[in-house]
């Protein structure tokens, strides 16, 4: 089933595209490693994260949130339905967290001392802390969740089904785990309530950042799982097809009931801090687009879209939700954070910066190509058929 | 008394017990102040911008000479912050009559943000008041950069490998070798409007100039509250934010303000598994229920089903039975009509044969 799809000349278009890309990180690499951060980037000591945190690590940590959204919906809230949505929604979070890993090592000085916070000279105190245990200890909780598909192409049973045994106290650690850190990625922003505008400051950052995470987990798996469906649809067996429409329109509802609790963590947030006066100005019409442009307006064509099953309705909520989540992450980490220093000081990211995002997304997308083609992803492995 | 229930929560959740290392002892509960922390007390009524304390600052941590010599006042025209090669500046404000001048450095906070945000604990607040940095474990997270109210770490960009984070150590190492018995920048001033001491006795001196010069100085100790305190103190003719000191920070230190968040990380790793297990356990019950109800109804529809059945056939067999009856009667009683007919014909034949 694979190799004839594969054995077709590499010279597509979309490769082309993937190797300029692939090797523009390879140019990005080499400089970074030799002329530092300041050799690629356009961050300065007032500035100390850029697009490679901003978006890089928030988005790639919020998007890869389908993963446990996935998996607790089908395992532990019993819908059994979404089956087939957990192996696609478990490989994307794997490869979303692995790419975070992989670009931090880029972006802290000294990537070789990663592990230090872990194993050499923990900070506890330290919310960043708790971020890089829990990101440590989810990317193996999420190897260890995705090892079953490559152990069945493998043909290794015994091991793959000695690991299938472990999936319900996998999936409830890789909930508590999502939790902490969706949260702690927020939290990180908890300590510069000077730095960062009141509108996006908020002692219930943590709440946000973990609430919004719901929502834009479930999004991607809609979003991506719309982008998949084409080019792999011969990969896809007959349950994945016949559930995909449910999955689409489940998770749509989950995502309007998850959206619409996170509209309302906004405004008790606004209304704690009392923050209403600066919707009059210019930061609050630009909070305003977030909020309702990208919050409840996908919220309500999510409500929409699953009651009177029109599926491309959901799908533009989908991707209206992404794009509203990339936004809020770079509203905090970059566009609204220190909103107070004069615009010759503030930050824009270099051209090297965004062509390394770029690079990162694409490499997923890579390797994202190459397990789906070859791995039971989208289908279930005939040997093991029932087996779960 | 808060950051000490969330260190004990911390400890409740096992992680300091299973990760804490002898060396990572320099948690929140020791940022309380020491009683006899030095720090500096500057004083913008005396300072002159002559950039003294720049050069001495310099020489004395042994810093890469500036661009531009510190005799040459021009720099003053631009504000200016600290760097990786630059512990300490002086900017020039515009005052109500004439220039004021403040210095900038690392105000070493009672409580510093710095360290509280570090990941590896690569800085301590010390005894003698300083708060210093250990590069010896710094990963360049930079997110001391971020957490620093006053914008003073500085990064050394351009080392691909190595990069340090670069701040003003109040001359810890000097003074603790002897080298030196006060910072640099102290030793420097001309015009002594920087005076290093016992923090305490720097609070004193600052009222008592304020209680001297009512009409001199803003009634206020900049550093006395702000963020929880620092060890370097303020004092001004023109307010504070006018010389680049923002007086919108609050007076809660950030560990202060990053001890709810923290305190409820231990919290959900405690309860999420139950309330997850909980969930789960339910489910399952309740498929097993749906499965047993299944099977109890099956059965049940099943044992109907015979019990009908048996009723319907036990009622056909009776109807059956009853009909074979009639129909035996039936015949026995035709059988017995015709042969009492034909008894009757023998004895009318039998008699017209006698006759």
């Amino acid at each position: 089933m694979s190799t004839e799809n594969t054995t077709k000349s590499y010279m597509t278009p979309a490769n082309i595209i993937t190797g300029i890309i692939l090797a523009i990180g390879l140019v990005i690499t080499v400089l970074r490693f030799t002329k530092g951060l300041a050799g690629v980037t356009n961050l300065d000591q007032n500035n100390p994260w850029g697009l490679w945190i901003g978006f890089d690590l928030l988005c790639g940590v919020a998007l890869a949130a389908g993963g446990y959204t996935t998996s607790s919906a089908c395992y532990i809230f019993g819908l059994k339905k979404y089956h087939s949505a957990v192996r696609p929604a478990i490989l994307t979070a794997f490869l979303g967290y692995a790419l975070v890993v992989f670009a931090l090592h880029y972006d802290v000085g000294r990537p070789y001392r990663l592990v230090y916070p872990i194993f050499y000279q923990p900070g506890t105190t330290s919310l960043l802390f708790e971020v890089g245990l829990c990101v440590f200890l989810y990317v193996s909780t999420l190897a260890v969740e995705f090892s079953p598909a490559m152990f069945e192409w493998l043909g290794m049973t015994k091991i793959r089904n000695a690991i299938t045994k472990l999936t319900l106290p996998l999936t409830v650690f890789g909930v508590v785990l999502s939790t902490l850190h969706q949260s702690s990625l927020g939290a990180l922003y908890i300590a510069v309530p000077s730095k960062l505008h009141p509108l996006w400051y908020s002692p219930y950052l943590a709440v946000l950042f973990f609430v919004s995470s719901i929502p834009a987990g479930l999004s991607m798996v809609i979003f991506e799982g719309t982008l998949a469906h084409k080019p792999w649809h011969h990969m896809m067996d007959k349950t994945h097809l016949d559930e995909h429409e449910g999955v689409i329109l489940g998770f749509s509802r989950g995502a309007a009931m998850s959206l619409g609790a996170y509209f309302c963590v906004k405004l008790v947030a606004m209304a704690y801090d009392n923050n209403w006066s600066y919707l009059a100005t210019g930061w609050g019409a630009w909070w305003l687009l977030e909020v309702v442009g990208f919050v409840l307006v996908p919220c309500l064509m999510y409500a929409i879209g699953s009651r009177e099953k029109n599926i491309p309705l959901i799908k533009w909520a989908a991707g209206l939700t992404v794009f509203g989540i990339i936004l809020n992450r770079l509203n905090v980490s970059l566009i609204a954070f220190n909103w107070q220093l004069p615009s010759s000081e503030r930050y824009f990211p270099s051209f090297y910066e965004i062509m390394f995002s770029i690079f990162i997304v694409t490499l997923g997308v890579t390797v994202y190509r190459f397990i789906v083609s070859r791995m039971p992803i989208f289908f279930e492995h005939p040997d093991y058929k029932d087996a779960h | 008394m808060k950051r000490r229930q969330f260190l004990g929560l911390l400890g409740a959740a096992g992680i300091t017990a299973t990760l804490g290392t002898t060396k990572a002892q320099a948690s929140t509960h020791t940022f309380d102040g020491y009683p006899d922390a030095k720090g500096v007390l500057f004083d913008a009524t005396r300072c002159i911008g002559c950039r003294k304390c720049e050069a001495g600052c310099n020489k004395v941590n042994k810093l890469p000479a500036p661009a531009k010599p510190f005799a040459d006042l021009a720099v003053l025209e631009h504000e200016r912050r600290t760097d990786e090669k630059t512990y300490t500046v002086v900017n020039k404000y515009r005052g109500k009559s004439g220039p004021v001048f403040r210095k900038v450095q690392c105000n070493h906070c009672m409580e510093p943000a710095c360290a509280s945000v570090c990941f590896v604990h690569a800085f301590t607040k010390n005894p003698d008041g300083s708060v210093t940095y250990d590069p010896s474990v710094c990963v360049g997270c930079r997110y001391c950069m971020v957490a620093c109210p006053f914008n003073i770490p500085a990064y050394e960009y351009s080392d691909p490998l190595t990069p340090r984070v670069m701040k003003c150590t109040l001359c810890h190492d000097q003074i603790q070798k002897g080298e030196q018995t006060m910072p640099g920048c102290v030793a420097a001033c001309p015009k002594e409007a920087l005076t290093y001491g016992k923090r305490d006795d720097l609070i004193e001196i600052a009222r008592e100039r304020i209680r001297q010069h009512p009409e001199r100085y803003e009634h206020h100790i900049y550093g006395e509250k702000e963020m929880g305190g620092t060890n370097w103190l303020y004092l001004s003719g023109e307010p504070f934010k006018d010389i680049g000191l923002r007086e919108d920070l609050g007076n809660k230190s950030v560990p202060e303000i990053v001890s709810g968040p923290l305190s409820v990380v231990p919290m959900v790793a405690a309860l999420w598994p139950a309330l997850l297990g909980g969930v789960w356990a339910i489910n399952k019950r309740k498929e097993k229920v749906a499965a047993e109800e299944q099977k109890a109804a099956v059965k049940a529809a099943r044992a109907a089903t015979k019990a009908e059945g048996e009723a319907k056939l036990a009622k056909a067999m009776e109807s059956a039975e009853r009909d074979k009856n009639q129909a035996i009667e039936r015949e026995v009683k035709r059988a017995l009509e015709e042969a009492a007919e034909a008894a009757k014909k023998d004895a009318g034949d039998d008699g017209g044969e006698g006759a």
